[in-house]
């Protein structure tokens, strides 16, 4: 492919990866490039990634897709000589002994240049899914990481990392965090492999993943959540600031005539500028209602810890957590809480609560209704979370019917895609109809609905 | 035009110089706004370094700095200029009524009445200028409007003057911490560049230059306790200016090791907030005081 050809089909992949890159930034890229040396990699992607990339949650994806286009090698390059696996993948005992003895080391060394070394040597010798022709061979992270399973060492490395003066936590942190950023290498020395082979407009589509915040809930993986709820704290910084300012301009109300006029004085009776009274700003009360059973509770906790963070927006709110029993958590929203701890405990209240069986949101509703007949008012707005899935027990709808009509507004935000709304046991479309039924798959929903309610 | 750095290497040497440390990724970027005259939008957390980037960029390159601080309810008037209606006033009180208005009219929107405002001084300067658009994420939407026109053809039409293009194109460079999304128009007119926390390396070398006379163990002892701090998702962790603040502390107090004493008595200086030293000192397992 000629430079050129590589630019456009970047561009391209960049575009389908979710990155809203226009034509004027493209050219842009291009008289970036005409002014800097090629010679390393690393201006190329800087030259690029200042003239492309323009919201910083982008520039994971970004980086993914400039490694296929921009490989760092061909092959399993200089270093990787001999790694070929000869007569296929098999397993061969001692060269995997050999190499996790070896990773073992960088790990605890926190050496990146071995670690990325390792990595190509991972995918070239326990990687490789032999074809039955040219192009039809192909390499694979997950057969790389089943086989090498850093996941192992892990107890080694976080024991290395204690005897280095780090405290247990510290050091379970550290480990799983390298452990962590070794797979992510793998896997995208198993993209650039494909790409090599392939063609990279065929790995671009598969396998980057949409940025952070348009990742849904239901799709992320363990390392996934974890950037998750490092976002959530600057998003909700994002809301509460967007909030303030909006309520200061909502703020200026009626003309107040008399200020006016006597401000007038002082430049010849001429108004130039006008005061005006401070507008009354009202605030809500909210109660929010959630399913923390297994299949949504990455969502709950993440909702929970957005309407945490924005308590102040709020003149109260109490919170609700229920599988099939309603237990209120309120208390964990005490004022001047560390946003940390509430989570902690909320997390922990969860993980149990999630242990006993399905959800019965029927059950959970009427429960709900009886025990806390005070807690939605004329003044509150309800909010409930989850997918609706309710095991096919009864939905209790003319509770919830009751309960929405009490309050000034009901919403329930549901995690799954609403063409998934009313299929197998999915009560959706039923609840739909009782309250607005409101789809939130991932954090950039999320925050466009709480800014909205506020 | 100007040549505001010969190549990223030049930049990153002549910005050292001026006490400005960079990485290659800012220092290659800053070479490009130069070199495409193209607009900087710097992004990151508060105390990274954006601010200081312009001022840096100013000093390298002999130029002078204008600065637009933004703020809530900033408007065309203060960003741009604005007739000085008072003065015009007196003008007219002054004239009674001997004079034809259209003559009145000539005679009060002249230069005399003219207050200009960063943005337009910029553009009218004809020496080396960096103008600075700080924190534009404090401002109204709308102000993003009239920096788009004002930052795409460098010019600006007073109807009553004509219209002023600029001589120069100043080196432009708008800082944002990111407390909202800034308009889809002005991001494509601009290079962008996400500063965030430097690594180790980076810091002990930027606190090294700024509080040269602390012990060089020290400064390895703060910058690692500092790097463990921005972890623990506090509501304010602490920057680059902390961690220089921190050391002309400690140089202040003669501190030839920092111990988990020193760090527990020091530990206000880099932590603002009560709950986040309370945390903090949890969390580093420091004896309380
Ligand atoms: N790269 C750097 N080199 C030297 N000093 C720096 C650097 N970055 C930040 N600083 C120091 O940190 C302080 C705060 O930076 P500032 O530009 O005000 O932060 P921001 O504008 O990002 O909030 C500066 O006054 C300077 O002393
Ligand atoms: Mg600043």
């Amino acid at each position: 492919m000629s430079l050129l050809d590589t630019h456009i089909g970047f561009v391209e992949a960049l575009r389908a990866a979710g990155l809203s890159v226009s034509l004027a930034e493209g050219l842009d890229a291009i008289s970036a490039l005409e002014k800097v040396r090629w010679h390393d990699r690393e201006t190329v992607r800087a030259a690029y990634a200042a003239t492309l990339v323009k919201r910083h949650p982008q520039r994971t994806t970004f980086d993914a897709v400039f490694d296929i286009y921009y490989p760092r090698l061909i092959g399993s390059g200089v270093a990787g000589d001999g790694l070929e696996p000869a007569g296929g993948p098999q397993d061969t005992g001692p060269d995997l002994e050999r190499f996790r003895e070896a990773l073992a080391e960088a790990l605890a060394a926190g050496d990146q240049q071995a670690l990325q070394d390792l990595a190509v040597e991972a995918v070239a010798r326990f990687g490789a899914m032999p074809g039955r022709g040219p192009g039809l061979s192909s390499w694979s992270a997950y057969t790389s990481l089943q086989r090498v399973s850093p996941g192992e060492l892990m107890d080694r490395l976080v024991q290395g990392l204690l005897g280095q003066g780090l405290d247990d936590e510290q050091a379970q942190r550290a480990a799983g965090r390298r452990i962590g950023d070794f797979t992510r290498l793998v896997e995208g020395d198993a993209r650039r492999r494909i790409a090599e082979e392939k063609g990279p407009e065929h790995v671009a589509g598969v396998t980057v993943r949409p940025t952070i915040d348009r990742l849904d809930f239901t799709a992320a993986r363990r390392s996934d959540l974890e950037e998750m709820r490092r976002e959530i704290y600057p998003l909700a910084r994002r809301l509460a600031a967007r909030l303030t300012k909006e309520q200061h301009a909502r703020r200026r109300g009626p003309l107040d005539v008399r200020r006016t006029v006597r401000a007038s004085i002082a430049t010849g009776g001429v108004p130039l500028t006008t005061h005006h009274r401070p507008k009354r700003p009202h605030r809500t009360d909210l109660v929010v209602l959630c399913d923390v059973s297994g299949s949504v509770a990455n969502f709950a906790q993440f909702t929970l810890m957005l309407v945490f963070a924005l308590r102040e927006a709020f003149s109260g709110v109490r919170a609700f957590t229920f599988v099939d029993d309603v237990v209120e958590v309120s208390d964990s929203f005490r004022p001047g809480a560390d946003v940390v701890e509430v989570m902690e405990s909320l997390a922990g209240q969860i993980s149990q609560a999630a242990l006993w069986g399905r959800t019965n949101y029927g059950r959970a509703l009427t429960r709900f209704a009886e025990e806390h007949p005070d807690a939605v008012g004329p003044r509150s707005s309800l909010l409930v979370l989850g997918d609706g899935r309710s095991n096919y027990s009864d939905l209790a709808l003319p509770v919830l019917g009751d309960l929405a009509g009490r309050a000034r507004h009901a919403w329930w935000l549901n995690p799954e895609h609403p063409r998934h709304w009313g299929t197998g046991d999915s009560a959706a479309d039923r609840y739909g109809e009782v309250v607005s039924m409101v789809e939130c798959r991932n954090l950039a929903q999320l925050g466009e609905f709480v800014h909205r309610i506020v | 035009m100007t040549t505001w750095f010969e190549s990223p290497e030049a930049a990153a040497a002549r910005l050292r110089e001026t006490g400005y440390l960079t990485d290659d990724a800012t220092a290659l970027t800053a070479y490009l706004a130069g070199a495409l005259e193209k607009p900087l939008l710097v992004e990151g957390p508060a105390g990274v370094g954006k601010t200081e980037l312009a001022k840096a960029v100013a000093r390298a390159t002999g130029a002078e700095l204008v600065r637009l601080q933004c703020y809530e309810g900033l408007d065309e008037a203060r960003a741009l200029y604005e007739w000085n209606y008072k003065k015009q006033l007196l003008r007219i009180q002054a004239a009674g009524g001997d004079q034809s208005w259209s003559e009145t009219h000539d005679d009060i929107f002249t230069e005399e009445f003219l207050l200009t405002r960063p943005l337009l001084g910029a553009i009218r300067r004809d020496e080396p200028t960096v103008l600075l658009v700080d924190e534009v994420d404090k401002t109204d939407i709308e102000v993003e409007g009239l920096l788009l026109e004002v930052l795409s053809d460098f010019q600006v039409t007073i109807p009553e003057l004509g219209t002023v293009t600029a001589t120069r194109r100043p080196f432009v460079v708008l800082t944002s911490n990111a407390s909202r999304e800034l308009s889809e128009a002005v991001k494509r007119r601009c290079l962008f560049l996400h500063l965030d926390y430097p690594d180790a390396e980076r810091e002990r070398a930027i606190v090294t230059s700024q509080v040269p006379r602390l012990d060089d163990k020290v400064v390895a002892q703060l910058v690692d306790v500092v790097v463990r701090l921005r972890d623990l998702e506090l509501k304010k962790a602490p920057s680059i200016a902390e961690s220089v603040d921190w050391a002309r502390t400690l140089v202040a107090l003669q501190v030839g090791d920092l111990d988990e004493a020193t760090v527990a008595r020091t530990l206000g200086v880099v932590l603002k907030h009560s709950s986040d030293q309370q945390r903090a000192a949890r969390e580093l397992k420091l004896a309380t005081r």
